[in-house]
């Protein structure tokens, strides 16, 4: 095996590691919108992202990210990073388009 | 499968509010998706249907096909997204691979890279699949990370451990337990769960299954 601490940081296979926490968790509202867009955007209609550059976007998140990060967040990450690398949206647009959404969700409280 | 209900569920009461940066990106990505055509609205709800409607039963079917009819399992073990597709089942356009557990070999699955899993037969992944320790561990030290599931593989069976890919997935054919003799197809695939399926536990014995039951 190479030396581990140049090792990519999704690359886990054979690392020591902690118990294995086997609580079950339902998918909230939110990560399933963010794997149904990935599977929209990778559907056979659009081909905008595939399941290849999905993974390309979580590895290169880099380490901090790929630590600290939920699962769906890394997933939405990655996909953000993709769709700005296509063109099909911009990150102007993007950082936009949240704080509208986070301003109307604490209006709304 | 088909048939179920095209309501979908209001979001549950206990449905976190989005609290982090990442929350609200991904909110905007879906809002400025849907307002440049990409998709529609409705197609993200029938997406979220699809994945709700896909859960372990269908890889039970295949297993309980498997464990009754001999010449399907050759078929199976052959080319299993032909064999799912007999059952109705479309894998897509990963390539899937099925394994059986014998009395000398046991197969446990993982993604050691990120968490590639048979969505079409199993629905989503579990969280402990998903999770750091898992990917780390299972193809280091299995049969400790099996008796952490309650498994316990003796000595003398061969553990495989089967590294997924985003285009190769595997889906484990568990032994089918003593004491279902004679059992129909229906009530077999009760026995089959999904983490005999992954590998970390064996399917459900019918005693097991009938108390569950009651």
């Amino acid at each position: 095996m190479s030396d581990e601490s140049k090792r990519p940081p999704h690359d886990l296979g054979g690392l020591a590691g902690g118990p294995i926490d086997t609580d079950e968790h339902e998918p909230t509202f939110w990560e399933q919108r963010i794997d149904a867009l990935q599977v929209l955007l990778g559907d056979k209609v659009r081909r905008i992202i595939d399941t290849a550059e999905l993974r390309r976007g979580i590895e290169s998140l880099g380490p901090e990210a790929y630590d600290t990060l939920s699962y769906y967040e890394r997933w939405a990450a990655s996909i953000a990073a993709v769709l700005v690398e296509k063109g099909v949206v911009t990150e102007g647009e993007l950082d936009r388009r949240a704080a509208e959404i986070r301003a109307r969700r604490e209006g709304a409280q | 499968m088909a048939e179920q209900t095209h309501q979908h569920r209001p979001p549950r009461p206990d449905d976190p509010e989005p609290t982090s940066d990442y929350h609200f990106l991904g909110l905007a990505m879906r809002e400025l998706l849907i307002e440049k055509g990409v998709f529609t609205a409705d197609e993200e709800r029938r997406a979220i249907e699809a994945m709700e409607a896909r859960s372990p039963a269908g890889g039970a079917r295949v297993v309980a096909r498997a464990w009754t009819d001999p010449d399907y399992k050759a078929r199976l073990l052959a080319d299993a997204a032909a064999a799912a597709r007999e059952l109705g089942i479309d894998i897509g356009p990963t390539r899937l691979v099925v394994v059986e557990n014998t009395a000398e070999v046991h197969n446990v699955v993982v993604c050691t890279l990120c968490s590639c899993y048979p969505r079409m037969l199993l629905g989503l992944p579990p969280a402990w699949y998903k999770s750091a320790n898992y990917r780390k561990r299972v193809v280091r030290e299995p049969r400790a990370v099996l008796a952490e599931f309650g498994t316990t593989i003796a000595e003398r069976v061969e553990v495989r451990v089967h590294d997924s890919t985003a285009d190769m997935r595997y889906l484990v054919v568990p032994l089918r337990p003593a004491g279902a003799e004679g059992w129909s197809e229906a009530q077999l695939a009760a026995l089959v769960t999904r983490d005999s399926m992954v590998g970390v536990a064996p399917a459900l014995s019918p005693d097991a299954a009938s108390s569950a039951r009651d």
